[in-house]
């Protein structure tokens, strides 16, 4: 009986690793195809750079550049990791849009022998690989440039792979929440993400302090896994910085990785139900191969 | 048989224009979808007036947080506003011409006995018309939410730099369209890559005198870095002080790029058709 057991439970990561690793792959060509890979650097990095740029300017203009201000570290950190938001949570929902608007391949992936699920999150690491070069670049330019006060000797590298690991999965569920519901939509499929995103950005203290917004408004921010891991990804980076405001002073390191690891379960058991409904009304609906030209 | 036709009831005929009547009967009938068509689908206004809505509240509150003096705000929301149109022209005007090659509609519009600048002119006046409505909404509904005030020095200053801005702007816009007729997959990267870059070298969001004059007058080749300046130079009282050129220089800029960019479309229209029909890349779709 165990064994039995055991042998399925083998095979189904086997079925999901080899999903997972092709969709990542295909993704990655989709991603990377259209340009020799110089042009694919730079446009990798533009767009990022010149994001993070405005607020620097912006800063710049208001503080007569004193960079060495926390707020300063702060908006730069978490404007820099907002990229894998972007990157991860809309390029899952993208591959539904993209595979069954533009490539018209979704209705064969559906017939194919793989788990859905499993192919777009595979279809998200792509995007992970393209943020994580954005990122970095991100991050150097504000090291090398503006000092932004990292201390990499005082890094708490442990907390921080365990936050970037935790916010990837938890991202990927939010993507694949998303997903879904792109699904049953023909109308609003190009705006839903970048709606969702633009929301997240504002509310989770990407880019401010959560006390700069209105009570009524911040009540949202808290509810934002998004919140508690740019939290710990500037506690892990510049523990003193994320110290010098009270959004979230009150808590442990260890409490907030609690948060955010319940809030990832949370979202992956609504991104599981959420599919499940989302995938079966699509095909009640024959929505799976729905070419809108919308 | 065929005047039987024309007489039955309900069969009207259709009177058929040439020259300027023709021209100009493209022009509205290129210009009625985007009209017409973007009021009835309602939910889009929700997204074209959402989506910049947002980022003007987050560009907002760093200022807030950065204590910042408040018309530094409205600086932000009319940068916020004039977003609608730069979008407008990446996504509606340039990217249009390869939309419709990858829908099988451009070959339509070749063989069709319309010119096709009419054609260009009409998706710009109603793409022009349609993002002003959203325009104005954010600017009112940032304005309101963030209570900015303005104090307008020269209404018709005002009123004629926005309109050449705007002509030079969907000049630009009919221009690009032409070139994006080359491009297949590209030019959905390099829409999406003209954003971001645009917003920091035009100024959307702070003063563009912060670039630097060099950086400016490099950037004021986008019809909206002149523009935006001119505009928030006559809209606030400090606006003056922190514009890069004086008023009416700004509006000399934007009146040669109106010129330029309009006969630039036109000539270049003619060329990459001409050349688009030689190559056989009129009716691909790559994918």
């Amino acid at each position: 009986m165990i064994s039995s057991l055991s042998k399925r439970l083998i095979s189904d990561i086997r079925a999901f690793w080899r999903s997972f690793r092709l969709s990542a792959w295909l993704g990655w060509q989709i991603e990377s195809n259209w340009a020799d890979p110089f042009l694919f650097a730079i446009y990798s990095l533009i767009k990022p750079l010149a994001a993070v740029a405005i607020l620097v300017v912006m800063y710049s203009i208001i503080t007569q550049g004193d960079y060495t201000s926390p707020i300063f570290t702060y908006i730069f950190l978490g404007n820099a990791f907002y990229i894998y938001v972007g990157q991860v949570m809309t390029g899952i929902s993208w591959a539904v849009i993209d595979d069954r608007e533009h490539y018209k391949t979704l209705k064969y992936i559906y017939v194919a022998p793989l788990q859905i699920p499993t192919y777009l999150l595979g279809r998200g690491v792509a995007r992970f690989l393209i943020a994580t070069v954005s990122v970095t670049a991100t991050l150097l330019v504000g090291v090398l440039f503006l000092h932004v006060q990292i201390d990499w000797g005082a890094v708490n590298w442990l907390l921080f792979l365990l936050a970037l690991f935790l916010g990837g999965i938890m991202l990927a569920m939010m993507g694949l929440i998303l997903a879904s519901v792109l699904l049953l939509l023909a109308h609003h499929m190009w705006g839903l993400g970048e709606a969702v995103a633009g929301a997240l950005y504002l509310f989770s203290g990407a880019i401010f302090p959560l006390e700069v917004l209105p009570p009524a408004l911040r009540v949202i921010g808290y509810l934002m896994p998004i919140t508690y891991w740019l939290e710990l990804l500037r506690r892990s980076l510049v523990g003193q910085v994320a110290g010098a405001f009270p959004t979230l002073v009150n808590l442990s390191n260890g409490q907030i990785l609690g948060i955010l690891l319940a809030l990832t379960i949370a979202f992956g058991l609504i991104s599981r139900f959420t599919f499940k409904w989302c995938d079966h009304q699509a095909r009640e609906r024959g929505l799976i191969d729905v070419v809108t030209n919308y | 048989m065929n005047e039987m036709a024309a007489r039955a009831p309900g069969v009207r005929r259709v009177r058929k224009y040439r020259g300027w009547r023709l021209f100009l009967q493209t022009v509205v009938a290129r210009a009625y979808p985007r009209v017409i068509g973007a009021q009835r689908e309602k939910s889009w206004m929700f997204f074209d007036i959402f989506l910049p809505l947002l980022s003007v509240a987050a560009y907002v509150y760093v200022y807030r947080a950065i204590q910042a003096p408040e018309e530094y705000v409205g600086f932000v929301v009319v940068g916020g506003a004039m977003t609608a149109f730069w979008l407008n022209i990446l996504w509606s005007m340039s990217s249009q011409l390869y939309w419709e090659k990858e829908q099988g509609n451009l070959a339509l519009y070749i063989i069709a006995p319309n010119s096709m600048m009419a054609i260009l002119l009409g998706m710009a006046v109603g793409g022009l018309f349609a993002t002003l409505l959203r325009a104005v909404v954010i600017m009112v509904i940032g304005s309101w939410l963030f209570g900015v005030s303005y104090s307008v020095s020269s209404a018709w200053q005002l009123a004629l730099v926005f309109l050449i801005t705007m002509v030079a702007l969907y000049g630009m816009g009919m221009m690009s369209a032409s070139v994006y007729l080359l491009l297949s997959r590209e030019a959905w990267h390099i829409s999406n890559l003209a954003q971001e870059p645009v917003y920091l070298l035009s100024g959307f969001y702070f003063p563009i005198k912060n670039l630097g004059f060099w950086v400016s007058m490099a950037a004021s080749i986008i019809p909206l870095t002149m523009g935006l300046d001119a505009l928030r130079q006559l809209i606030f009282p400090s606006g003056a002080a922190l514009g890069v050129l004086s008023v009416e220089v700004e509006i000399a800029i934007l009146l040669v790029l109106s010129l330029v960019f309009l006969v630039s479309a036109r000539w270049l229209l003619v060329y990459i058709e001409r050349l688009a029909i030689r190559e056989g890349r009129l009716t691909e779709s790559r994918r």
